[in-house]
């Protein structure tokens, strides 16, 4: 088990760097280096000079391996640049914005969790009685309408019923938990899409299962069987979409941070995209990569503990 | 694969066929233009004139969705194309090459797998550029990685196969056994992710689109039109609302395909 998890966690190493250097490739390959593109603007009437000198700062006058080598080394050290388009260390920018898009994303995610599993529980109460039958297949429809919501259109609707209609919770004026408790909410319908279709589907499974036959028999109650045995053995499959939900989530932020005017690493992506602003989207998305790769890694540690029997094939899983 | 009309494969066929009609088709469906409107009309809500009202500058918004959806649908269609045209190579150089490409395919693919889908699109725009083509192919190169993987690992299964072994036996060239087993066994299962990824590609463009770097306005496309009309919402629902609706609705229907094609054995 030690030695799987050592390779695993090689992997997670080299998938990181590859990242690393593909955002570098796609990034540095661009027409017109970030600086150029800035300081070429006529308005700031620089001469040729001064903006060779400034690229010269940047490094964005090396050859292509040569800045590859230093970006590589400086990213090592911790280190992760300069914004070109506000002059702050990237690392700065970072901190300041990434408490905003964590509480976003544990507001979703768990709000996520919570609807799939209401998404699921009614689907398996109700598909015992005839009458009921409609009803769940109709809630097992939910999630192929909800995962094509589009975020930003749900968002901005949220934001015109429940904020400027009927006045629940302000936009503007709040700070923390509370700012970001509307923009996950939203967030959270068109996440919990995937985790309802693999949970559903897992415990639909769960319930064909001969053991579930025995409690029935022996008259345990259909909610009890619900809550303490299949809703706990179904929990563990769902989990493994989780790397699919962080991506989903990450994209979500976004457009969320874009569409409430957040400060966050989504919102900091997109201004980056529009200023081609290199060293601040390549330090994203190294970000948002150790974050999948984290919980990649976390999840083949909790898999076994969640469920033995995935330890024993995890071992004999070739890689 | 049986080829009878059944209730269920007519209700997932229709949509479909309505949409490509109102893509290829539109002026089937509105008479009237989604560039110019008539300024005295502007913001007026749904009538049985303008069935979805009109926005800020008197454009027919019922015209504007119609006209909008070929923008989308096409692009769309487009990414998944693209997708498609570099992952059957990749997926079958990696199932049927030797072990060391089959390795390095792999090792891309995880490592253009971990970077989230957005980012991804995002600085390939930074790249080429915003604009509708430059958005479709910057999806679609973003979603090559999966297919790759479920390529590859069809391309693997087909390889154990009895009828394989069988089909080398009996002294099938490689080219041959390529093209008549391997490829159309193992695209059924491409086709439904295909399918589904159509959908997400709906989404992925419309979102694109919504932060801007998609075609410019005028061009009516539902992701703009949202943007456009979120300054009117208080007052003029319908601008938003209609093209939010028409992006479900297809991302839906692909979703329905892709169950369906998943379904039929």
């Amino acid at each position: 088990m030690i030695r799987y998890l050592f390779t695993r966690f090689l992997h997670a190493i080299f998938v990181l760097w590859g990242a690393f250097t593909l955002s570098f490739v796609l990034l540095q390959v661009m027409p017109g280096d970030a600086v150029l593109v800035k300081f070429q603007d006529p308005e700031l009437g620089l001469s040729p000079q001064q903006i060779a000198d400034m690229r010269a700062t940047y490094g964005a006058d090396e050859s292509a391996i040569t800045q590859y080598v230093h970006v590589l080394g400086r990213t090592l050290h911790g280190n992760l640049g300069y914004s070109i388009e506000t002059g702050l260390p990237v690392g700065q920018m970072l901190h300041a914005t990434y408490p905003t898009t964590l509480r976003l994303a544990i507001v979703s995610f768990v709000g996520a969790l919570v609807l799939a599993t209401i998404c699921c529980a009614l689907a398996i109460l109700l598909s015992g009685s005839p009458v009921g039958r409609y009803l769940a297949a109709a809630i097992g429809a939910i999630p192929g309408i909800t995962s094509g919501i589009p975020v930003f259109w749900l968002e901005i609707v949220a934001i015109q019923l429940v904020s400027f209609h009927w006045k629940l919770i302000p936009v503007v004026g709040l700070s923390g938990w509370s700012a970001v408790l509307l923009p996950g909410l939203a967030l959270a319908i068109p996440i919990s899409a995937p985790l309802a279709q693999v949970f559903m589907a897992a415990a639909h499974r769960v319930e064909t299962l001969p053991f579930i036959d025995v409690l029935r028999a022996r008259g345990v109650s259909p909610l009890r069987i619900l809550y303490a045995h299949i809703l706990p053995n179904a929990l563990p499959p769902t989990l493994t979409v989780s790397g699919l939900v962080f991506g989903e989530i990450l994209a979500g932020a976004v457009v969320t941070e874009t569409v409430f005017g957040l400060d966050g690493l989504g919102q900091l992506a997109q201004q980056a995209v529009a200023s081609q602003d290199v060293a601040v989207l390549q330090a994203i998305i190294l970000i948002s990569v150790s974050g999948f790769v984290s919980i990649g890694f976390a999840s083949e540690i909790i898999q076994p503990l969640l469920d033995p029997r995935i330890g024993r094939s995890a071992r004999q899983r070739k890689y | 694969m049986p080829h009878h009309i059944t209730p269920t494969r007519l209700a997932v066929a229709l949509p479909v066929i309505m949409l490509a009609l109102v893509a290829f088709w539109p002026a089937l469906f509105s008479s009237q233009n989604p560039l110019t409107g008539l300024p005295a009309e502007y913001l007026t809500a749904p009538s049985s004139h303008h069935w979805f009202g009109t926005d800020q500058f008197g454009r027919d918004v019922f015209a504007r969705v119609v006209y909008g959806s070929f923008s989308t649908l096409s692009s769309a269609v487009l990414a998944v194309g693209v997708s498609l045209l570099l992952a059957i190579p990749a997926g079958l150089l990696a199932g049927l090459g030797n072990p060391r490409i089959e390795r390095a395919i792999r090792a891309c693919a995880d490592i253009v797998l971990s970077i989230p889908e957005i980012f991804l699109s995002l600085s390939i725009i930074t790249l080429i550029g915003p604009g509708a083509i430059h958005v479709a192919l910057a999806v679609g190169i973003s979603q090559t990685a999966g297919f790759v993987r479920m390529i590859h690992t069809e391309v693997a299964r087909v390889q154990a196969t009895e009828y394989m072994e069988a089909a080398i036996g009996i002294g099938g060239t490689f080219s041959q056994v390529v093209l008549r087993h391997v490829l159309p066994n193992s695209l059924a299962p491409a086709l439904a992710l295909a399918s589904l990824r159509l959908g997400t590609a709906i989404l992925a463009i419309s979102t694109i689109c919504f932060l801007g770097y998609g075609p410019p306005p005028p061009t009516p496309e539902w992701g703009l039109m949202i943007t456009e009309g979120r300054d009117y919402l208080s007052t003029a629902w319908w601008i938003t609302t209609f093209p939010g609706l028409a992006i479900i609705f297809s991302a839906w229907t692909a979703s329905l395909v892709s169950h369906a094609l998943r379904s039929t054995p």
